[in-house]
């Protein structure tokens, strides 16, 4: 998600000043993500520039108020119903570390993937403690983006108990032998599977 | 460490589980010492057949280890003969498995009231009782209604508050949520983990990293050994600073 469609969805509520923005944006993402004021005046400029939203007088207080355009509206509505891309996230650098672990003499791969699950294991702890003490209803959007860390977490740990169970299995192949699948480890996978 | 650990409620000291001998010996575990103190929850993380049902039956007193010692609030497992044991067990220690084990000829109420029944409570006083424990897993008012007259997330709110009924300080869960939906499930975790708040001692093993999360701990076993344990959390309010809240 960009900063823009945020800022642009708090606006659609009413007109803001930036300190406003930052701290509504804060607490609608749980404070997961926090701005800084110079964040929220850059994107405000360029949406001015861009015409999705456009500057007040200023108030007395010297606050410049902003309200969203009907082009912005527009922007807003049409975020709303796109589906993220997952392309436009950034690379997973998780899942290339242990590419490259692999590949790397002398990693201890598993010690890589234990340490990652201990930690992630930590996170998720940590995320169900702040739900548990978080059950007023007006918390429902902030349990929410709790939830979404929470899967995601779990999502993890799950790949990286995956990753342990083909280790057990995984055999390096030779050298000279880079392809075809050795003997030893179809053995070995059907004695797990036996067990 | 040799004597007892005085704040413990659980201990495991090196225990080891073989089923057969010789050349067909299965390892259960291979020397696991785990402790567990009062207000702590533990979760049991691994693999089918890592040994985490083994583990916990063995806490439970429900089979005996081929090495090490259980204890339980200072009281070593080895050294109960059968009686011993089974007191033991109705008295000090909660199970609640997968499989609920509720007799469907008996209500809620009296399912609940059992236990403490067959370790010779009165009758008037173990119905108060069992009445209390499913007031606390929300289940006030349907005391009177026999298990296939409750929804599975009914009956397993009954077994938990079997599992709490009295003053049980040890409470041991396999897979308690089940088959049981995502916000059902989580009902059940919260009233387990409410009962350890209020300084009961619990171990949940599970293979859902999702219900580990409710955990103070997680150690995580692979082969019947344990290969790694998150440290103890501790308060989360410096997250909630952190964040802002």
């Amino acid at each position: 998600m960009s900063i823009r469609h945020g800022l642009l969805a708090l606006l659609e509520r009413g007109q803001m000043y930036g300190y406003q923005l930052r701290a509504a944006f804060e607490e609608s993402t749980g404070s997961t993500w926090p701005l800084n004021i110079g964040q929220v005046y850059t994107t405000l400029n360029r949406l001015e520039r861009d015409g999705l939203v456009r500057s007040l007088p200023e108030h007395e207080g010297g606050q410049r108020p902003y309200e969203i355009t009907d082009a912005g509206r527009a922007d807003l509505a049409l975020w709303f119903v796109t589906p993220i891309s997952r392309n436009d996230r950034p690379r997973d650098e998780l899942s290339i570390k242990l590419a490259l672990a692999l590949t790397t003499p002398g990693v201890d791969v598993r010690a890589v993937v234990q340490t990652q699950r201990g930690a992630t294991m930590r996170t998720l702890q940590e995320l169900t403690r702040l739900k548990y003490t978080s059950d007023r209803p007006e918390d429902l959007p902030w349990r929410l983006v709790l939830d979404a860390m929470m899967f995601q977490a779990e999502a993890e740990i799950r790949w990286l108990d995956h990753c342990e169970t083909s280790l057990v299995r995984h055999r390096p192949a030779a050298p000279t032998a880079r392809s075809g699948s050795p003997p030893e480890v179809v053995e070995r996978a059907d004695e797990e599977a036996h067990r | 460490m040799t004597g007892p650990d005085d704040g413990a409620v659980l201990e495991l000291r090196d225990v080891h589980r073989t089923h057969g001998g010789g050349e067909a010996a299965v390892h259960a575990l291979r020397g696991v010492s785990l402790t567990v103190r009062p207000g702590e929850l533990v979760a049991v993380m691994g693999p089918s057949g890592s040994g985490k049902s083994t583990l916990l039956t063995l806490a439970g007193g429900l089979d005996r280890p081929t090495g090490g010692e259980v204890l339980v609030e200072g009281e070593a497992l080895g050294t109960l003969d059968g009686r011993g044991l089974a007191r033991l067990r109705r008295r000090r220690i909660g199970y609640v498995f997968q499989d609920l084990n509720l007799l469907g000829s008996l209500t809620a109420a009296e399912n609940v009231a059992l236990p403490l029944e067959l370790d010779g409570v009165g009758v008037r006083q173990a119905r108060r009782a069992a009445l209390a424990a499913l007031e606390e897993v929300g289940l006030g008012g349907l005391g009177a209604r026999f298990p296939d007259q409750m929804s599975g997330g009914q009956q397993q709110r009954v077994a938990i508050a079997r599992a709490l009924v009295g003053e049980r300080r040890l409470v041991l869960a396999d897979e308690p949520t089940g088959a049981l939906d995502s916000q059902t499930g989580e009902a059940v975790l919260h009233l387990l983990r409410r009962r350890v708040d209020a300084g009961a001692a619990g171990v949940l093993v599970t293979h859902e990293a999702r219900h580990a999360g409710w955990a103070d701990r997680v150690v995580f076993l692979r082969d019947g050994v344990m290969v790694d344990s998150t440290a103890p959390l501790a308060g989360v309010e410096h997250l909630l600073s952190g964040i802002g809240r």
